[in-house]
């Protein structure tokens, strides 16, 4: 398992390549990417500054891989957050989960993104030509979170 | 000593990210320590309000107002996270 916070951007098919190497028991990856959009409630996004709590995030994100792992039936999970100041277009966060079958990576996979989207302390900052605002929290992230604990 | 972290909309409206006190006297707990915090002035109170949602870590670990806290703690407040 692995996580990382960093501003530089990251290369999908080689993050995949390093997560699945010389495991042959791999039969499944699943991933996601979240990105930049250029428009958010209704306004243009110029840029978004993203803000984290360096040592809790990381330390977050491991809890929350973790549990992954006690749920589902996975190999491995790779979570890379970006922080610092993007643009539309630019990658946020890539999840990555390598199981036998499809079914284990692709439930681990969202549970990873739902949790990390409410337990995580990253923050983003919208620069739109209304000024500057802090997004809010949406209360459909926090329904999406609140789904796997039945 | 107890080191107290702000975080976004918090730390940007109240113009302060880190900041080291000694523990306050009674303040056993995250509420006392935030009702301590509120008596510093307007901003303090409306960010740091009761109902508002706020989020608190102590050591790093996302807490309840109910959390106990002690010499030597770290603890941060912000609002609600809107990563990935």
């Amino acid at each position: 398992m692995s996580v990382r916070v960093q501003t530089a951007d990251f290369d999908i098919s080689a993050e995949m390549a390093a997560l699945r190497k010389g495991n042959a028991k791999i039969g499944a990856i699943a991933s996601f990417v979240g990105l930049v959009r250029d428009l958010n409630d209704g306004d243009a996004v110029s840029t978004m500054t993203l803000e984290h709590y360096p040592g809790m995030t990381e330390k977050a994100l491991e809890e929350i891989v973790t549990q992954a792992q006690s749920r589902w039936d996975i190999y491995d999970a790779l979570v890379v957050h970006r922080v610092g100041k993007l643009l539309p277009l630019d990658q946020i966060v890539l999840v990555v989960v390598t199981s036998a079958h499809r079914g284990e990576a692709f439930a681990a996979c969202e549970f990873l993104m739902d949790y990390l989207k409410t337990q995580a302390p990253f923050w983003k900052k919208e620069e739109t030509p209304k000024g500057a605002r802090w997004v809010d929290a949406r209360e459909s992230d926090d329904a999406a979170a609140a789904r796997w604990k039945a | 000593m107890i080191n107290i972290l702000y975080f976004a909309r918090i730390k940007e409206n109240l113009g302060i990210g880190k900041e080291t006190v000694a523990l306050p006297a009674n303040a056993h707990d995250v509420g006392a320590l935030t009702a301590w915090l509120r008596e510093r002035g307007a901003s303090w109170q409306s960010e740091l309000a009761t109902g508002k949602a706020l989020r608190v870590a102590v050591n790093q670990a996302m807490v309840g107002m109910d959390a106990s806290i002690k010499d030597g703690d770290e603890i941060a407040y912000f609002p609600p996270v809107t990563g990935g």
